[in-house]
């Protein structure tokens, strides 16, 4: 069992926890993940950290409540546990000192955006973090992200915060005004993709952090993989980060809607637990 | 029980057939299809046994039980006693029993057998252990004196299993560390509860525990904790990583949805329990579907009856070369049949295509036999031109896993083959590392239970004896009388 010392609301839907795991603290590094069960006949679910303390033994995880486990993990206050948390998993990072580089977050992928910005500044490079969400509320992390010593611009889909507009805009702003060695892209499929679009052209070096449905987490079922430069991969030990040029996005956002009508049929449930659907066998 | 029967008079019994659950109840069902022979049933199987002098069954045990000798037992009515010689050379009876390739293996070596009517020593077997468990039989060992001496095993299957229970017999303090939530290994994300209860697997770990072997879930050696710090922190570590890396065909399409290799088919289904309503974990509906498997062995049997418990129209096992060359347990195979399971042979696959990223067809290549293979068996070829197409809306790979990278390429010290499994000395598991053992599939590439079992149990041996001695490189002699130990 793994205690939640600290479980906070950080965005509509969206909540911060502090999680006891030391092993995983202790290895950890930026851009890894961890796979998490809520309880005994829970799935399994991957969970970027967002930060670690080797002495308090702590992990930060991000959690935006979409399906059935997400919003039951939600649910979860200080002093509860999660059964099981593994990792951390996948590669870390590539850390270098690059010279500029620009990191990119949208809604909750800024939980992910966040070690990489936290990291790359240490290794001694300029970082601009453009983070972004649908609305003021969404954006999480900022305070943060400022403390790092990155900048950080903050776009709102609606404009109630920050600069108006999509996180896509700004980076071809910032592109178009300064020279940038390498881009790191987290958050939702479409976003990754568009960053994608906006680099290609100019062949700034792009690296996103993917998120297809995991079972394992260790390359033990495949289930996890993706296309990159006609590759199949295995996100969840060749990744998660992955070169945005060579992406298939779109086999990513397909593959991730594999469960969809299932998800539905368990969030209705969530809701109203007497209208369980009996489903064959 | 009456006097001895005469050879003459045992030639003349039948082999009594294992009782099974109805093919087409069972069809629907996650309930054990083989229900056990009776106490009576057992007996009278037992008595059969020619008593041979020479017992050649033994020689096909990969871990030489005294077949002859449980066997007699069993025909005495003395089943505990001889739980006890079965216990002697096999940990894990009561799995053995029902999943080993017995056709291949003791019943194949039986003298019988050439009358196509070997001793029903599986079921036997798993008579004898079914038997102290359910009666509660289960001797607890007396506890040794401890040691002192502290033991790592990565990996919960047979292989870290039995190493774990040699081990911690000896006095030794024994941490296993499994990556998943569950322990068991193949035992219990791989085989499906109607070929093999889960509470056996947990009545054996649980064994484990109450003789004092610690189980440390979510432990993934090579990220949760590095091999470097088990080293530092224990007297010898043993690896039994089991081979789980899925193999996929590389060929187009391959990434639609609706395309599962078998351990994540098979992990979604058995270990999350997605065959059971209330499961989290979600497995495509395959309710009425089509489904295609690709391979021949235990894995592609499981997958295809699987999707037909789940509620699949039509399972259908695509195999590139012919019966006689399928790897996968008999019993299995008539199993299948029975269930309504279809087999096409000598076809591989060529593309999967679907529609909105969701698979629909398979397009084939008609093979033929060449010459054999490295492996004895007659290598498929494709006969020109003649191709074919099926309807699929499931395609489940189940070609075979490749050793997984996670651990050994943290590092590269320890020694690998050109296979990419880790090199040992066959008889000691002994590494390139001294103190690091390892056995099982990590060390053969996917194989069977038993030969997992036999190589944990083989390194058990092999770290006794080097905590004993200190010394790493063994003269050939002393490797010799490990492996008889
Ligand atoms: C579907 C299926 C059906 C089969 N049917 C049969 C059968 O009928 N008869 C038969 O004899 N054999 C059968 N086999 C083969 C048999 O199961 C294997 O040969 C056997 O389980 C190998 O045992 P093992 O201990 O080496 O590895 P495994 O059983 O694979 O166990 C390895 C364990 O190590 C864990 N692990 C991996 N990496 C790490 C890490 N880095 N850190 C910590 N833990 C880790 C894994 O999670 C796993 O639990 C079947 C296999 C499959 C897949
Ligand atoms: S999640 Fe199973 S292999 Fe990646």
């Amino acid at each position: 069992m793994y205690r939640i010392v600290q479980a906070t609301d950080v965005g509509p839907g969206v909540r911060r926890f502090s999680v006891e795991a030391p092993h995983v603290a202790r290895h950890y590094r930026a851009g890894q993940f961890v796979i998490v069960r809520v309880d005994p006949t829970g799935e399994r679910i991957p969970l970027t950290v967002a930060a670690a303390d080797t002495d308090t033994g702590l992990i930060a995880l991000y959690v935006q409540g979409i399906g059935k486990t997400t919003r039951r993990l939600n649910m979860l206050e200080s002093g509860d546990s999660l059964h099981d948390v593994a990792g951390p998993l996948g590669k870390p990072s590539e850390i270098e000192h690059y010279g500029t580089a620009v990191v990119v977050g949208g809604g909750v992928g800024t939980a992910i955006a966040y070690p990489v910005v936290k990291a790359l500044v240490d290794a001694g490079n300029r970082v601009i973090s453009i983070i972004g969400g649908r609305s003021r509320d969404f954006v999480i992390l900022e305070s943060e992200l400022e403390a790092t010593g990155a900048e950080v611009i903050v776009c709102t889909d609606d404009g109630s915060y920050g600069r108006p507009g999509f996180v896509t805009d700004t980076l071809a702003d910032t592109l178009a005004g300064t020279p940038v060695d390498i881009v790191f892209a987290a958050g939702p499929v479409p976003m990754m993709k568009a960053v994608a679009a906006v680099t290609k052209p100019d062949g700034v070096r792009t690296i996103a952090s993917l998120n297809p449905i995991m079972v394992d987490g260790t390359g033990m079922c495949g289930g996890c993989r993706v296309d990159v430069g006609g590759k199949t991969q295995f996100a969840c030990v060749d990744g998660p980060e992955f070169d945005a040029h060579l992406v298939d996005f779109d086999l990513l956002a397909r593959r991730n809607q594999a469960y969809h009508d299932f998800e539905q049929v368990r969030n209705a449930e969530l809701e109203d637990p007497s209208c369980r659907v009996e489903s064959s066998p | 029980m009456s006097a001895p029967l005469t050879k003459k008079e045992r030639m003349k019994l039948d082999r009594i057939d294992m009782p099974e659950r109805d093919a087409v109840e069972r069809a629907g069902s996650f309930e054990e299809v083989n229900l056990g022979l009776t106490a009576k049933m057992a007996q009278l199987e037992a008595m059969r046994c020619l008593e041979c002098k020479r017992p050649k069954c033994i020689d096909g045990c990969p871990v030489g039980i005294q077949i002859d000798e449980f066997i007699r037992l069993v025909a005495e009515g003395s089943v505990a006693e001889a739980a006890e010689v079965i216990q002697r050379d096999n940990l894990l009876p009561a799995i053995c029993g029902r999943v080993c390739p017995q056709e291949n293996q003791c019943e194949g070596t039986c003298v019988l057998a050439k009358k196509e009517r070997p001793i029903a020593i599986g079921h036997l077997e798993r008579y004898v252990a079914d038997y102290v468990r359910t009666e509660g039989l289960h001797q607890v060992a007396e506890m040794p004196r401890p040691t002192g001496k502290a033991i790592a095993v990565i990996g919960s299957g047979p292989a870290g299993l039995a190493c774990a229970g040699d081990l911690i017999q000896s006095g030794h303090a024994v941490t296993v560390f499994e990556a998943l939530h569950e322990p068991g290994g193949v035992l219990v994300y791989g085989i499906p509860e109607f070929r093999l209860p889960k509470e056996i697997v947990q009545t054996e770990i649980a064994g484990l525990e109450t003789l004092g072997v610690v189980f440390e879930m979510n432990a993934v050696v090579g990220r949760t904790h590095t091999l470097e710090e088990l080293l530092a922190e224990f007297d010898a570590v043993f690896i039994g990583v089991g081979a789980g890396l899925p193999r996929f065909l590389g060929v187009p399409g391959e990434n639609l949805i609706g395309v599962y290799s078998a351990n994540e088919f098979l992990t979604r289904v058995n270990l999350m329990k997605a065959y059971l309503n209330d499961a989290d974990t979600p497995v495509l509906d395959v309710t009425g579907k089509r489904i295609v498997v690709f391979g021949g062995g235990n894995t592609a049997m499981d997958a295809a009856r699987t999707a037909l418990r789940m509620g699949a129209a039509d399972v259908r096992i695509l195999y590139r070369r012919t019966e006689a060359e399928m790897p996968a347990r008999r019993e299995e195979v008539r199993h299948a049949r029975e269930e309504g399971i279809a087999f096409d042979f000598l076809v591989s696959p060529t593309q999967l295509s679907g529609e909105d990223g969701l698979l629909r067809r398979v397009s084939l290549q008609r093979m033929e036999l060449g010459e054999p293979d490295e492996t004895g068996r007659r290598r498929p070829q494709p006969i020109e031109g003649a191709t074919t197409e099926v309807e699929a809306d499931l395609a489940v790979v189940a070609i075979g896993n490749g050793p997984n990278p996670l651990l050994l390429s943290t590092v590269p010290d320890l020694e690998r083959t050109k296979w990419g499994t880790i090199a040992v000395d066959e008889a000691t598991g002994r590494t390139s590392i001294p103190g690091v053992f390892a056995g099982g599939d990590i060390v053969t590439g996917g194989a069977t239970v038993i030969l997992a079992m036999g190589a944990g149990r083989r390194a058990a041996a092999s770290v006794e004896n080097w905590l004993d001695t200190g010394v790493w490189e063994l003269p050939p002699s002393e490797e010799e009388s490990v492996e008889s130990a």
